[in-house]
């Protein structure tokens, strides 16, 4: 039975000092898997690093990797086990298949239904494609994933929330600055729901976007993309003087910004209003802040009340992805199962064993009829013997075990060679 | 002849507020455009009618038709129409219509149930500096109520997007910044008024009874509202008092506006009550 195991920290675990402490850029990936395939309890890896989460899924073949993987982290990135390993979630066969399937469906995000997911799930899975760490289970996983994740995206409602709380900060922005197009928006953390926002934003035009985010580089390269302006995480207390909007979703521990730099800011600038948009959980803008005249903050699940589609019909949507999720996961299951050797076999057995005696009992009430029963009897022992005799040598093969070859790799061929799979396929 | 002419031009007009105070209740609640327009021209013949009626009233007197309580009311009313058409060709601003088709029919329903007793004719009420003085205040004041209206709908919306629970009139009423700016123009362009129409008072104060100025209740409650809105317009620009606050301050200077037009007449005295007895 492979072992699939899910390691990672992710957005409800860790403050998001320790998740870019423990992020890996595309190189990092690449150079990483490089090295941890080398290891020999890892049959399968791939790593998954966005800035709310960094996973690593992968196949082991004997205990002890999870320990390996620690240490590997801990080297790598130079933090010390002990700072991480709390945060740290292990999750196992049925139960990593479900988080990648969620996090795939974007179940498991900041912000639930915020498609950008998708896309970086498939890089990191382009990623171990290249590096030739991912084969038969991770392959069948990621693809299995993506076609949730499709079905959860088209069949409920769920992508339809994060466009619908986005379209709710500007209709909000819409009613308390008369002008979108003289305002400045700042953008605090560079994470994927504020590219949504701000996609959102540039369809209104607003004078001038700033990202400020704790890794200066993440930072730059959003501000490119959207034409802005680049900050320093420390800048963003003074540019609270003369930016208009600020959209935060850094998701650090504790908050960004406090009521009493507002308080000075304000004052600086005159009173003019100022518009906190706080999509991070846990949150990034002192609640406190709404208190002050002129400055209105709403967090997300301001947001959401002020989406007027009732919160019922959404947890309808919620609960038909879990079931897709839930689906899938089922399936999944039922093919890895059947990736052992003895339902293979038993399975090629039962095939050949449908087809001998169909044939035969065609011919025989047919153009043979008219032979006697013990006749009809050789025949029918006659082609079973030669099916038997066909299979003899595949099964011996597939039978084979042990040795450093991979099971699942030829189990599959096999399986799909005489699809076997048929139902599950469809 | 030219009262009554009057006085039934000024009924009219008033069904007119009226009609146009439903159809401004209708646009609240079902937000068709097509009555929000209509309501509108009914204003606008409302006023029109009305200036008719006092221009009538006023040949019939041969002066300024504001020698007692319900002229005055119903000039006030007409101020307060005529500066709302100026204020909604300049903003776009169209729940102004309902604050001020209500304030037109109360007032206009006050001056015609309230008794019209002819007073004699007062020869001290005439003159340029009279004309003057009277039209910048009631414009002046009209202009500040409208300040007060656009500073109510100011706090409304903004009540609405501070509790974070956007209600009724989230989607009924324009931006905070709009609204801001209507009141905003509304006070300096009503202050400036005002400040004309009391200087212009001082100096036919100079003229009738040669002295600028004679500690009469009017002018003290008249020069408290002028100081509230200089103060506010003061602090606007050096310690940004806008929004909130600043709705709020057109408010306590529109009652201020409001006790010194009727209250220190009814209650206080002064040289002023002749002219509303």
């Amino acid at each position: 039975m492979p072992n699939i195991i899910l390691i990672g920290i992710n957005h409800k675990t860790a403050p998001v000092a320790l998740r870019e402490k423990l992020s890996f850029s595309e190189e990092e990936t690449l150079a990483a898997l490089e090295i941890l395939k080398q290891h020999p309890g890892i049959k399968e890896i791939l790593i998954f690093s966005t800035c709310n989460r960094t996973e690593i899924l992968y196949v082991a073949t004997r205990s002890g990797t999870v320990d390996a993987l620690i240490t590997f982290l801990s080297g790598c990135k130079q933090v010390s086990p002990s700072e991480f390993v709390p945060a740290l979630y292990i999750l196992r066969k049925d139960e990593a298949i479900r988080h990648l399937f969620r996090v795939a469906s974007s179940l498991d995000s900041m912000m639930v239904g915020e498609p950008q997911i998708l896309g970086q799930i498939k890089q990191a899975y382009r990623m171990a494609v290249k590096a030739g760490t991912s084969r038969v289970l991770l392959n069948r996983m990621m693809h299995k994933s993506f076609s949730v994740a499709k079905k959860v995206r088209k069949e409920t409602g769920i992508g339809d929330n994060a466009v619908s709380i986005s379209y709710a900060a500007i209709e909000l922005a819409n009613k308390i600055f008369s002008d979108l197009s003289t305002k400045t928006v700042m953008l605090l953390g560079a994470g994927e729901m504020a590219e949504l926002a701000v996609d959102h934003l540039i369809s209104h035009d607003v004078k001038q976007i700033r990202v400020s985010n704790r890794t200066f580089e993440n930072a730059v390269s959003l501000a490119e993309r959207f034409n802005g302006q680049a900050l320093g995480f420390e800048e963003r207390v003074d540019a609270l003087t003369d930016v208009d909007i600020i959209i935060s979703s850094t998701g650090a521990a504790e908050y960004v910004i406090t009521a009493d730099q507002v308080r000075k800011a304000m004052k600086k600038r005159k009173y003019r209003t100022l518009f906190f948009i706080d999509i991070a959980v846990p949150r990034d803008i002192d609640p406190k802040i709404n208190e002050l005249s002129n400055v209105y903050v709403y967090d997300i699940d301001d947001l959401k009340t002020v989406v007027s589609s009732n919160i019922q019909q959404r947890e309808q949507e919620t609960v038909k992805a879990e079931r897709f999720v839930s689906e899938a996961v089922i399936k999944f299951r039922q093919w890895l199962d059947n990736l052992a050797i003895v339902p293979t076999i038993k399975a090629l057995n039962d095939k050949m064993t449908a087809i001998v005696d169909m044939e035969c009992d065609k011919t025989l009430s047919s153009h043979l009829s008219h032979l006697p029963e013990p006749d009809k009897d050789a025949l029918r022992r006659m082609t079973q013997a030669i099916a038997s005799r066909v299979m003899h040598d595949p099964i011996m093969f597939l039978k084979h075990t042990g040795g450093h070859r991979d099971d699942s790799l030829y189990l599959n061929v096999a399986r799909q060679l005489f699809n076997l799979d048929m139902l599950e396929n469809q | 002849m030219a009262i009554q002419t009057g006085n039934t031009l000024l009924q009219i007009a008033f069904l007119f507020y009226v009609s146009s105070l439903a159809g401004y209740l209708l646009f609240l609640v079902r937000q068709k455009e097509q009555i929000q327009k209509i309501s509108f021209y009914l204003i606008a013949i409302g006023v029109g009618v009305h200036f008719a009626g006092m221009v009538f009233s006023g040949a019939a007197i041969r002066s300024l038709p504001v020698q007692n309580l319900v002229q005055n009311l119903s000039m006030a009313a007409l101020a307060l129409g005529v500066m709302f058409l100026y204020v909604r060709y300049k903003f776009n601003l169209k729940m102004l219509g309902l604050f001020t088709a209500m304030i037109l029919s109360v007032t206009m329903l006050a001056a015609l149930l309230l008794p019209d007793t002819q007073a004699p004719p007062n020869e001290a009420l005439k003159g340029i500096w009279f004309y003057c003085h009277i039209i910048l205040i009631f414009a002046g004041d009209a202009t500040l109520g409208l300040a007060c209206g656009a500073g109510i709908l100011y706090l409304l919306q903004e009540k609405g997007i501070k509790d974070r629970n956007p209600g009724f009139f989230f989607k009924r009423l324009p931006s905070l910044d709009f609204l801001d700016t209507v009141s905003h123009a509304c006070i300096t362009t009503g202050f400036f008024l005002l400040t004309l129409g009391l200087v212009t008072g001082f100096v036919y104060a100079k003229v009738l009874w040669g002295k600028f100025w004679s500690w009469d209740f009017k002018e003290l409650f008249s020069m408290g509202a002028w100081l509230v809105y200089a103060v506010l317009l003061h602090l606007r620009l050096y310690a940004g008092w806008r929004g909130r606050k600043s709705a709020i301050m057109t408010i306590v200077g529109f009652g201020i506006i409001v006790f010194t037009f009727l209250g220190v007449n009814l209650v206080l005295g002064g040289h002023h009550q002749e002219f509303t007895k």
